[in-house]
């Protein structure tokens, strides 16, 4: 994988969910690690310094808002790109969210294609790193 | 004066005797008076020389005729009306009375030689002597002696020339004596009169008919007199004064009578004005001369004292005016007073009553109604015992209830009475003022009141039985208001958790199935891809369903957010459009948005606008199999609303359906069965645009098509 693929990390209790996006931004190109708690994903955040990050909001233990809060206090991890997931369809959690430091918020559910059109432009990609490897292979 | 018989013989038995003149000379210088001196003069003939009748005539002091004066022996009661004018100057009186000697009548028929003239000695002869004043006297006769004997003849002659000549001495020096106190009884008459005129102080005055002054007292003479030595000023005075007087004077002059005129002249001691009363009075001076006698009064001062009487007079008028007006006054404000009034006398008698009192006290006139007479009796005795009482007290004030009744109807009226008693100076009473007050009214509110008071009592016994009910159930409704409260939070946190719990295995289902789909795990066979889009659709259903769900319950809850923002519709169009891209494309049917050029931003929630035309527009293309479906928007600038209306030309709706479509669940149950859909849509719609303050309306023929209509008002108007 070149230092050009952008780093995912994938945040959610929810093994399924957790491992549909995990999976699917891998098959677009994308490099991907995943957490399954609060505190894991602020481990993980501060060790392997992230492009973007995908956070459930609802966690156990640290939760979404908290661990967003915490990467944004830290020096190191401010500049991470925060998309929060949420099945809350309130406009208070979203709004919370916004607070704690997200970039962006997304209900669900939500399919893993529009996810990715999400992520692509919070990382300011015109293309998917997949489409560019296609382009750069010549391929499909 | 009797008839004397005088018996003397005839002749001159003691006439020449010495004594007995002496006598008679004695005689009559003790007599005063002229009547007394002849008679003895007589009597003293009859005794010394046989005279039997004898008359004294004397002249009268005018020098005119003669008089009888005294008579003896004749009837005296013509003595005094005989007289002998000297005019008759062959009178043998007359003749007698300038002869020096005695004369003799004879008897009448003895040789008419002498006869006798008519005397009251009657028809005899008789002897006759002129009385004189003294031998040397040059006036002749003052009278006649006359003398008959008893023979009817005359008398001694030697005889009665001495007495005539005594008696006419004495005679003459009565005469002289009382023609002396004439003459000082008349000084001092004048003199009395002068005093008298001096005592009258109002200034009189006699002047002739050239208005020279003849007499004047001195309050005259101050101010029309005056000498060489009195000043200038008081010497103009005068002669001003003069001339004013006389002008008055003759102005006057043809009235005959006293008459008055007023007559201003001035004080000469000080110059002030003077105003004077004048009387005249015409008097006579002498046979032709007229003179006047004036009188002036001083009324200068009255003058004053008429000012000041009128001047008083006229204030009295206005006090009494003023008294009157106040009167005036005081009836009106007694007339206007709507209770009893009555102003009693110390006597209890009533001398002022204005109408509501008469009622009470008097009988109409003309009444014949004898209960109304007893009445009124009745209330007048209430009242005079009442006002006894009232002046046996020491109170000034009096207040007491009284009943009367009321001489029409009979009714009892209680009354209370205040009386004040008014005092002219302290302690003394002139009257007193009553105002009586119907209580009826009163008594009654007060027996209404009692009886208010005793239902209230019960009910407020009632009240407080109920309240001790009424706080348990109320406990009980605060304690399942709490329940219910809690059971509706719950209810929300429920369906919050519900659709949580839900979203996130459809999160996995949809996901999965979207990327199966997309050939991540691999090449799919058609009937494989055909099955995996009926798995993506239900999920997506139910997906709408769960998010159905919590719109309603956001809604029931009063918990939907509303967030106002200010955007052109036809951004809100493009907006759904792109939204609905994929359900455009897949309807095959032609759809277009029109939005009039001119038309206003919207101020309102986008977010709802936007989700109510896209649920109206999927309605729309679900319901309508073929043909077109056309979004527009209007504005009324009138009531500044907006509507955007949805039009297809699908299969419509029922009348019956048009009524349950916006019922939640109303869905019509041929679509249900026949289309996908949770029946919650259009209610919600309709919910959310009553929110904004609009509605959705509908216009549709089964078979024709429908139109859904979204009214808002341009600003949303938050209920």
């Amino acid at each position: 994988m070149s230092s050009e693929t952008p780093l995912v990390l994938v945040v959610d209790d929810f093994a399924a969910g957790r491992e549909l996006c995990a999976e699917y931004l891998e098959f677009r190109g994308y490099a991907v690690a995943t957490a399954a708690d609060g505190a894991e994903a602020l481990d993980k955040a501060l060790a392997l310094r992230p492009d973007a990050i995908l956070m459930d909001l609802s966690l156990p233990e640290i939760d979404g808002w908290e661990a967003t809060r915490r990467l944004r206090g830290d020096e190191r991890t401010r500049g991470i790109k925060i998309i929060a997931l949420t099945a809350h369809a309130l406009d208070a959690e979203r709004d919370r969210a916004l607070e704690a430091g997200c970039d962006e918020v997304v209900t669900k559910p939500v399919i893993p294609k529009e996810l990715e059109r999400v992520v692509r432009r919070q990382l300011g990609r015109e293309s998917a790193p997949d489409e560019e490897r296609g382009s750069e292979r010549g391929a499909p | 004066m009797g008839v004397a018989r005088l018996d003397a013989a005839r002749g001159s038995r003691g006439s020449r005797d010495p004594v007995k003149r002496l006598a008679l000379t004695d005689t009559l210088l003790a007599e005063g008076d002229a009547r007394s001196c002849a008679l003895r003069t007589l009597e003293w003939l009859a005794a010394e020389a046989g005279a039997t009748r004898g008359l004294c005539l004397v002249l009268e002091p005018e020098g005119r005729r003669l008089r009888g004066l005294a008579a003896v022996g004749v009837d005296g009661d013509g003595v005094e009306g005989m007289t002998v004018e000297l005019s008759q100057r062959t009178h043998p009186l007359v003749v007698a009375l300038e002869s020096r000697e005695p004369i003799t009548f004879d008897p009448p028929g003895e040789g008419d030689r002498r006869p006798p003239p008519i005397t009251p000695l009657g028809p005899i002869g008789f002897s006759v002597v002129a009385l004189s004043a003294g031998a040397g006297d040059p006036r002749g006769g003052i009278g006649l002696l006359l003398v008959a004997g008893a023979d009817g003849r005359g008398i001694d002659g030697e005889a009665l020339a001495w007495a005539g000549s005594r008696l006419g001495v004495r005679l003459a020096a009565l005469a002289y004596s009382s023609a002396r106190d004439a003459e000082a009884r008349r000084r001092r008459e004048v003199d009395w009169l002068q005093g008298i005129l001096e005592a009258v102080t109002d200034p009189i005055l006699l002047t002739d008919a050239e208005g020279r002054i003849l007499i004047a007292n001195s309050g005259a003479e101050h101010l029309l007199t005056t000498d060489e030595e009195a000043g200038e000023g008081r010497r103009r005075a005068v002669a001003l004064n003069n001339m004013l007087f006389s002008a008055s004077l003759f102005t006057n002059a043809e009235e005959g009578g006293p008459s008055r005129r007023e007559l201003l002249l001035v004080n000469p001691v000080d110059g002030q004005d003077l105003l004077l009363e004048l009387i005249t009075t015409p008097f006579p001076l002498g046979r032709a001369e007229a003179g006047v006698v004036s009188i002036l009064r001083d009324v200068t001062d009255l003058s004053r004292a008429t000012a000041e009487i009128e001047e008083n007079y006229r204030k009295l008028r206005t006090a009494e005016v003023e008294v009157r007006a106040e009167r005036d006054r005081l009836d009106v404000i007694l007339n206007a007073v709507l209770d009893p009034v009555l102003v009693t006398d110390p006597n209890g008698s009533i001398v002022l009553m204005n109408p509501p009192a008469e009622r009470l006290f008097t009988v109409p006139r003309g009444n014949r109604d004898r209960e109304a007479e007893r009445r009124v009796r009745a209330n007048d005795a209430v009242f005079t015992s009442f006002a006894s009482d009232l002046y046996a007290g020491r109170s000034l004030r009096w207040r007491k209830e009284l009943t009367l009744s009321d001489p029409e109807s009979g009714a009892q009226i209680p009354m209370e009475a205040i009386s004040a008693k008014t005092l002219a100076r302290p302690g003394q009473e002139t009257a007193v003022v009553t105002i009586l007050h119907d209580q009826s009214e009163a008594v009654e509110k007060a027996r209404l009141y009692e009886q208010v008071k005793r239902h209230s009592e019960e009910l407020e016994e009632r009240v407080r039985e109920a309240t001790g009910e009424l706080a348990e159930q109320n406990e009980l409704l605060r304690r399942q208001a709490l329940q219910l409260e809690h059971a509706s939070a719950m209810k929300s946190q429920f369906l919050a958790n519900v659709s949580h719990e839900l979203r996130t295995p459809l999160h996995a289902i949809v996901g999965y199935t979207s990327v199966l789909l997309e050939g991540m795990a691999g090449p799919l066979t058609e009937p494989q891809k055909e099955k995996l889009k009926r798995v993506d659709s239900n999920a997506n259903h139910l997906l709408s369903i769960i998010n159905d769900l919590l719109d309603l319950t956001r809604i029931e809850s009063g918990k939907m957010p509303v967030r106002i923002e200010e955007f052109p519709v036809s951004e809100v169009f493009e907006e759904v459009r792109t939204e609905a891209e994929s359900l455009i494309e897949a309807s095959e049917l032609e759809v277009a948005f029109e939005a009039p050029a001119d038309m206003p931003r919207l101020v309102t929630d986008r977010q709802k606008v936007k989700q109510i035309l896209l649920n109206l527009l999927s309605n729309a293309l679900k319901f309508t199999p073929q043909g077109a479906v056309r979004i527009g928007a209007t504005h009324d600038a009138e009531d500044d609303r907006v509507a955007i209306s949805v039009s297809d030309t699908g299969v419509g709706i029922s009348p019956r359906n048009q009524q349950t479509i916006f019922e939640a669940f109303g869905q019509s149950e041929s679509f249900f069965s026949s289309q996908s859909g949770t029946g919650l849509g259009l209610s919600i719609c309709r919910r959310l645009a009553r929110i904004l303050g609009g509605d959705i309306t509908l216009e549709s023929e089964p078979g024709a098509g429908s139109t859904f209509t979204l009214t808002l008002p341009r600003r949303a108007e938050i209920s």
